[in-house]
């Protein structure tokens, strides 16, 4: 798609067509005690070659640190057609081109991914990705609203495995529309919901949100949280790493009829670890439920001539033509992280991705083997895990941290703030990206720091 | 624009009320309505035993190209909804007055202003100048 902005001349000539004299006039009817005239505390523009200088220095501080960190973001082997194909020209655009008449290839890529997301998650309906996983949770949440309309709660009701983070992010966006986030109690030992303190969970919720594998690495029994869930008449929300669903049943299965909606991070598929960002949110739903669901939706149909094509579809739901009763203001999706994901999952194959799982499932196995052989280490939970797990150390966790990244590597995520009841607790991750050499590597690190 | 059925009463929102022999209340949208929102494709029914008030929201009526609100122009209870909308919306399109029915309401307190057949096409007319 070529950008060719306004000419002086166009902009002269609309501004005659409409019979305004200058675009300032086109805001005549901001009040003026509204407008900010100038940005204080803004710097000045830099040019290309100092922006670029700068954001190569900063790059440059990220350096090339070994990372075992995952707690939401994972560093997975992103095969490099994935990014040649996501940036060709037809492809690369900061904004997505949803035109069915110019944009047939733009839409059907969303169409196979919409159509792989719904696969690995085993609902029916999803729709073209959202921000990310928080502000997804945040959808799914203000979504199960809508849909149980039977449910006078305003109650959302999270597993104790929950992302703390995404619980702030979906309360910042919800919360001023009246929803309240409770947790179910955490089980210290298992590092699980703790089942037996469901009959003491309280008022009944109007969704209940479950998160596979648990932001402590751990399984939840999501069979029975489902059905309980169901039996408190709430809705439920399935949050998984969608890398994990290659191995693990996907939420559509869960219990007796399954999660309602499931939503989550999209990064482990092929987005690279990138300063914090930019990632996409992932949701799929029951077909009943798929009028109430946010963001862009690509169908397929036949045009007049019979042939395949592929374009918006149930946009009535939608701020452009509902307004204030549009389902979500979300009105766009992270076009290019999708193609990047639908291009990663195409060339992995689901046997592809179930091997990236199992690699990565064994590379933590290994990893922990490795850690818990020092005096000192230990981990918290013995159940089974993913591809993370929580440590306890002897010692605090921060100035271990510290010591470990003055030797390149970022050793895990510091539990205390949001966990504090664990104790000195890490949580580790290893991916299919980490040879032996590295695990030893930072076992041998760690060795040194436990003995110090 | 086709003759409007005598037997009932309609609102400025163009919906239509017909009262039953049992005192309950059958509520639909108007020929003009459906002729505006164009195709229907999708019915959002209220439930059964729902409390509706008058002026609030009832249903929601989907075309290819808009999603409407249907107001409920009474208070009282939903005793009934036509689910064969669920499958078929476009009997509303068909049949207005008659199988696009949308629900039946019992009422209890108060209810908008009506106007009778007469009234209503004054006033459709007067939305045509």
């Amino acid at each position: 798609m070529p950008f060719i902005p306004h000419t002086e001349d166009d902009v002269r000539e609309m501004l005659g067509t409409i019979g305004a004299s200058s675009i300032a006039e086109l805001f005549d009817e901001i009040p003026a005690e509204l407008r900010i005239d100038d940005l204080t505390g803004v710097p000045d523009a830099l040019s290309e070659m100092e922006i670029s200088r700068l954001m190569r220095e900063r790059a440059a501080r990220d350096g090339g640190a070994l990372c075992f960190i995952g707690a939401g973001a994972y560093e997975h082997h992103i095969p490099t057609v994935v990014w040649d194909i996501a940036t060709r020209g037809e492809y690369y655009s900061a904004y997505t081109p949803y035109q069915a008449e110019a944009s047939q290839g733009t839409l059907q890529t969303i169409y196979e991914y919409q159509s792989m997301i719904t696969a690995l998650t085993g609902l029916d309906a999803s729709n073209a990705s959202l921000y990310d996983g928080a502000s997804a949770l945040a959808e799914a949440a203000l979504m199960a609203v809508r849909v149980n309309r039977r449910s006078q709660s305003t109650r959302v009701l999270l597993a104790a495995g929950v992302n703390p983070t995404w619980q702030k992010v979906a309360h910042a966006i919800a919360g001023t529309q009246g929803l309240r986030f409770d947790r179910l109690a955490l089980d210290v030992e298992s590092g699980t919901t703790d089942l037996a303190a469901l009959d003491a969970a309280g008022e009944a919720p109007v969704a209940v949100v479950i998160q596979q594998p648990s932001f402590l690495g751990t399984l939840e029994d999501v069979d029975r949280l489902t059905d309980w869930a169901h039996a408190q008449g709430a809705i439920v929300i399935g949050m998984c790493n969608p890398t994990s669903l290659a191995l693990l049943k996907p939420p559509g299965r869960w219990g007796e009829t399954g999660a309602d909606v499931a939503c989550g991070e999209g990064q482990p598929l092929g987005v690279p670890l990138s300063s914090g960002g930019p990632y996409f949110g992932y949701m799929t739903c029951k077909e009943s439920m798929v009028r109430q669901m946010p963001g862009r939706i690509v169908g397929r149909t036949t045009d007049l001539d019979g042939k395949k094509g592929f374009t918006l579809t149930l946009q009535a739901r939608e701020q452009h033509i509902r307004r204030s009763k549009a389902t979500s203001n979300i009105c766009t999706n992270q076009g290019l992280m999708v193609t990047a994901a639908t291009i990663y999952m195409s060339l992995l194959g689901y046997e592809g991705l179930a091997q990236v799982a199992r690699a990565s499932h064994e590379r933590t196995a290994e990893l922990l083997r490795r850690l818990t052989a020092i005096d000192g280490v230990e981990r918290i939970f013995s159940g089974p895990h993913f591809h993370e797990a929580a440590l306890r150390l002897d010692r605090p966790v921060r100035p271990a941290l510290d010591a470990l990244a003055a030797q390149g590597i970022l050793g895990g995520y510091d539990l205390g703030r949001d966990f504090p009841e664990l104790g000195n607790a890490l949580l580790v991750c290893a991916t299919e990206t980490k040879t032996d050499a590295d695990l030893d590597r930072y076992a041998e690190a760690l060795a040194g720091i436990a003995a110090g | 624009m086709s003759e409007l059925p005598g037997d009932l009463l309609y609102t400025s929102e163009h919906e239509w009320l017909r009262k039953e022999d049992d005192g309950s209340i059958t509520i639909g949208i108007t020929d003009h309505a459906q002729a505006a929102l164009g195709d229907l494709v999708y019915v959002e029914l209220p439930e059964v035993g729902q409390e509706v008030t008058a002026g609030g929201e009832m249903a929601v009526v989907e075309s290819v190209k808009a999603a409407s609100d249907v107001y409920s122009p009474l208070s009282g209870e939903v005793i009934a909804v036509n689910d064969e909308l669920a499958d078929d919306p476009q009997k509303i399109n068909s049949d207005p007055y008659g199988d696009g029915w949308i629900a039946r309401v019992r009422p209890e307190g108060e209810s908008e202003e009506t106007m009778t057949p007469d009234e209503y096409q004054e006033f459709l007319d007067e939305l045509e100048d």
